[in-house]
């Protein structure tokens, strides 16, 4: 076990687990947001760099406190640890700067989009980042194109966080899509026309933070603050069957995996039930999903947003002004790498 | 509907990669994956189209799609058809510094083309590419396995007319003697 | 004149080849260790030799070994990065194409140092004609005895292969380079585990530039006390300077580490002076990476001690004042160059390299670049200027690698000793109307093909 302090607030975990998952068990404004890392996905995380969190004392052995901030959800913590995540005005600079990068790409239209509502980026972006963009050139943008019949990939909106071609990678076989070109040239494809097409495929759609793969059974077919969520299972032959009925009215628009707090599927779902099985008679129904604070029809939504934001400024007003953040950080400078 | 077209190996360059997938411990054989695809550029008329590189995955049994991953990952590797001989003009800072840009405006104009293209009879395709490390020797280009250094226009018009003359330039492969003098 | 201990036989005609390299003393330092040496013997005089990493971070070779896991029935394995890239660089190459047995007898000493049966050296693809040199020499070295099966009847085995690259300047990025080895994207590794623990299909590597492979030589055969001996401070032994930029001599010079940096630049043994009686402007002392300065803090320091070549002396003032010694890509600048055009061929390279794994150096360097093309182009404004100074902060420290860094340095550097450069360039710089490569969309991003 090891002892280690986030933000203040104590806690002892297993050995092995990252300081993500222990915030995670800590809970509420703390937690680092992660657009890019799943937990149930291996080796997903570490690239968006939106859970940047600061060590300020690596471990009761070696205290010394880690010279760059961290991704949260690949480092591993330490007996002793101290961690600064919302009470570092240094984290928060960084992951509004993160959050600036991430929205350089990607369209400011959430207005038109389909995944708005439940759209992690939008809530990062509102929760984390600033009011203006300062980006002035063109957004990349890509034609919309069909992976199978029921799925649709709009790559202008991808973020690069990786998880589908890792679902594709660990749950699927035979992977048919990647990641093709580099730099910022880099995009998610099947480089020649080719469909997704296996069991469980549909998942990518759950796994997407933003709307870059979606439901095209579901497009467009309803805001998602207009449906009522219900939790159902059924007898699956090829997955646990359990899943969460969206409502709109008496039908069923669209079925997905059903999502913890973080947003990420509780089991994954097989195609079958995902797609074929949309009317209230293939289901046994258990009753209306309790909402999570990230869901735009939870109670509040907003105004939780507007409370976290405020608190979040008011760390962000106590960094210095200027161009104090450069002049060689410690583990930059050559002449202390040795020490 | 066509039928896909289906690439093979020749027998000698089937050799070539036989050997070198030997190099690796048993099951890393996909580490082959880059030398390969040199050699299917080298094979295939100088660029990977998808059934080059579907030849490289099914040699490597591997799905095909890593195969696209890495090749255009990498820039050495063309994914879109190539003149016979590629001038990889250098442009950064010590190139730079020495007269690069006068090198790709004369080349442009030699070849009719702008940076980027291919002539019209398919002979040269002209590019920009980042640091060859040839710094010292600035300004350079690079074409097939070579390097051309210390470059003047003079230099520059004679390497064109010499390439023009032989017709196509050396490829890079793994098993294409080099002269060392 | 410095003793040189690396180049010292460069020029004898024929040392490409092994008879000629044995005749000069080639594979002594091989046999002297083979039959009087444990590994853990070499191991110790690389540690008292002091040599640091030749690729560009400096970090003590002898510790990176002692690192290394070992467990039992685990293969080990030594890979050397040849893949040099950084704009600026090109003493590698000069190395390996002059005196390619050096790398190769470096290479079989550090495999049995570290208990390595395989080893590769992942060359970049572009050295294409070097890495036919390298293999030739490897094919001479299996014929004599001197890889494979029972090393000069030690008992000790290895096999020696040369991976040629496909451009990427990551894959010198040493988790990158071990992906690139595996058959994959470039795509630096996520840290820790590092390379020691788990790095080429997962089992113990030692990755380590060609200069500093080849400097085990020497040190096996002299004694790491004897390397030691050389240079000043911390910085023991010598060091290959690739210069270039406006000099009289570009090319590749071993130094002893501690020659003045004012001496190296004007001396006829080295640069040679500034080409064509100009004056000098600015020098990037260590590769495209590290920090550019103005003549009068690369001459002397902040404190006004003559600057020497040395890791100490380049990065005393830390950033504010000072450099990096870097892989030692020494690039000259007269009094003409623009530093602001300078550093836009720097940003355009790093947006073209990086991998796109992590978001603030993908869309970071791209961002940059774009801003200074539009002020190269007399669009720039003022305002510009600190918005380049924020974004680079935005990317420095928060990225997966490296690159992130090499992204932001040269960018904040630039802007640290030249700010009045860019400000007069914004102001009188000349306005060219047709500007549309960024404003298209099909442009926007690096042109991979």
């Amino acid at each position: 076990m090891a002892k280690v302090t986030i933000d203040g607030i104590e806690i002892e975990v297993p050995d092995g687990t990252t300081i993500l998952q222990a915030a995670r068990m800590i809970g509420g404004d703390i937690v680092p947001p992660a657009m890019c890392y799943y937990s149930k996905l291996k080796t997903s995380g570490g690239y968006c760099r939106t859970c940047l969190v600061k060590v300020s004392k690596g471990s009761e052995k070696d205290p010394r406190p880690m010279p760059k901030p961290v991704a949260s959800c690949r480092t591993t913590v330490m007996d002793g640890m101290e961690v600064l995540n919302i009470t570092s005005p240094e984290v928060l600079e960084a992951r509004a700067g993160v959050v600036e990068m991430l929205l350089l790409n990607h369209p400011l239209d959430c207005p038109v989009c389909d995944q708005a509502g439940e759209c992690h980026l939008q809530d990062l972006a509102y929760e984390h980042g600033k009011a203006e963009t300062r980006y002035e050139f063109p957004r990349r943008e890509f034609e919309k194109i069909d992976i199978g019949d029921k799925v649709q990939l709009h790559m202008t909106r991808c973020i690069m966080c990786f998880r589908c071609v890792k679902v594709a990678d660990q749950i699927t076989d035979g992977r048919v899509h990647g990641v093709i070109n580099r730099g910022d040239a880099a995009e998610i494809s099947t480089y020649i026309e080719k469909a997704i097409d296996n069991d469980f495929s549909g998942n990518v759609i759950d796994v997407c933070p933003v709307g870059a793969l979606t439901d095209k059974t579901f497009r467009f077919k309803s805001r998602v603050w207009y449906t009522k969520p219900v939790d159902a299972h059924r007898d699956c032959p090829t997955c646990s069957g359990k899943v969460r009925l969206w409502y709109k009215g008496e039908d069923v628009a669209r079925v997905t995996a059903r999502k913890d707090t973080y947003g990420e599927a509780e089991e994954w779902i097989c195609n079958s039930c995902r797609f074929e099985h949309k009317k209230t008679s293939d289901w046994v129904i258990e009753g209306p999903t309790k909402v999570d604070r990230h869901s735009v029809i939870s109670a509040n939504h907003y105004e939780n947003l507007r409370l976290l934001k405020a608190s979040i400024d008011r760390q962000r007003a106590s960094l210095p002004h200027g161009d104090k953040v450069d002049l060689g950080t410690g583990a930059l400078n050559p002449n202390n790498e040795e020490k | 509907m066509s039928e896909k077209t289906i690439l093979k190996f020749s027998d000698e360059t089937a050799a070539i990669a036989k050997k070198i997938v030997a190099r690796y411990p048993e099951g890393r054989h996909k580490s082959a994956l880059i030398p390969l695809l040199h050699l299917a550029q080298a094979e295939f008329d100088g660029w990977l189209s998808v059934p080059a590189m579907d030849c490289v995955a099914e040699f490597l049994s591997i799905q095909p799609i890593e195969a696209y991953e890495v090749a255009s990952f990498y820039s050495m590797f063309n994914l879109k058809p190539v003149g016979k001989c590629t001038l990889e003009v250098c442009r950064t800072s010590s190139c730079w510094l020495n007269g690069a840009e006068d090198i790709v405006r004369h080349l442009e104009k030699k070849l009719g083309i702008k940076e980027g293209q291919t002539t019209a009879d398919g002979m040269f395709t002209l590019k920009t590419v980042e640091c060859l490390g040839s710094c010292g020797t600035a300004p350079m280009l690079q074409c097939g396995g070579d390097y051309y250094e210390n470059l003047t226009l003079e230099k520059t018009d004679k390497l064109v007319d010499s390439l023009r003359a032989e017709g196509k330039a050396r490829v890079y492969t793994n098993d294409n003697p080099v002269n060392i003098d | 004149m410095g003793k040189k201990i690396l180049l010292a036989n460069d020029h004898i005609e024929g040392i490409r080849f092994l008879d000629t390299y044995r005749k000069h003393g080639g594979y002594a330092s091989l046999e002297k260790a083979l039959k009087s040496m444990t590994p853990e013997q070499i191991v110790e005089e690389v540690k008292t030799s002091g040599l640091r990493g030749r690729g560009g971070a400096g970090f003590p070779t002898g510790m990176k070994w002692s690192f290394l896991a070992k467990p039992e029935g685990v293969p080990r394995y030594v890979v050397c990065n040849a893949d040099e890239s950084e704009p600026g660089t090109f003493k590698d190459r000069y190395l390996m194409e002059r005196i390619p047995h050096l790398l190769i007898e470096g290479m079989i000493l550090s495999s049995y140092a570290l208990g390595a049966k395989t080893s590769y050296i992942y060359i970049r693809g572009e050295y294409f004609y070097v890495a036919r040199i390298l293999e030739q020499a490897i094919d001479e070295a299996y014929a004599a005895g001197l890889l494979g099966k029972n090393i000069l009847n030690s008992g000790f085995d290895l096999d020696l292969h040369v991976q040629i690259g496909a451009g990427a300047y990551i894959c010198g990025e040493e988790t990158a380079l071990l992906e690139s080895l595996e058959g994959k994207r470039g795509n630096p590794r996520i840290k820790p585990p590092f390379p020691a623990i788990a790095g080429l299909y997962g089992c113990p590597t030692v990755v380590n530039n060609v200069e500093t492979i080849a400097a085990v030589v020497p040190i096996v055969n002299e004694g790491g006390a004897a390397y030691a001996a050389i240079g000043v401070g911390n910085s023991k032994g010598t060091k290959l300077i690739s210069a270039s930029g406006h000099i009289n001599k570009p090319g590749v010079y071993e130094i002893e580490l501690g020659v003045p940096v004012e001496e190296f630049i004007y001396s006829d043994e080295y640069c040679g002076g500034i080409r064509n009686g100009k004056k000098l402007k600015a020098v990037v002392a260590g590769g495209s990476s590290v920090p550019i300065l103005p003549t009068e803090l690369i001459l002397n320091t902040a404190a006004g001690e003559p600057r020497l070549m040395s890791y100490e002396s380049l990065g005393d003032g830390g950033f504010a004042t000072g450099t990096m010694l870097g892989s030692g890509g020494f690039i000259v600048m007269d009094e003409d160059t623009s530093i602001v055009k300078n550093l836009y061929t720097f940003a355009r390279f790093y947006h073209h390299e990086s991998c796109g794994q992590c978001s603030p150096c993908r869309e970071g360097t791209g961002w940059m670049e774009k801003i200074l093309h539009k002020i190269l182009h007399g669009h720039g404004t003022l305002a510009d200027v600190d918005l380049l100074w924020d974004i680079q902060s935005k990317i420095e420290g928060k990225t997966i690698c490296p690159l992130g860094e090499a992204a932001a340095w040269p960018v904040a550097a630039a802007i640290r000793h030249f700010r009045k450069e860019f400000e007069d360039f914004i102001r009188n710089g000349e306005h060219v109307n047709d500007v549309k490569h960024y404003y298209r969309l099909n442009n926007l991003t690096a042109p991979i093909n």
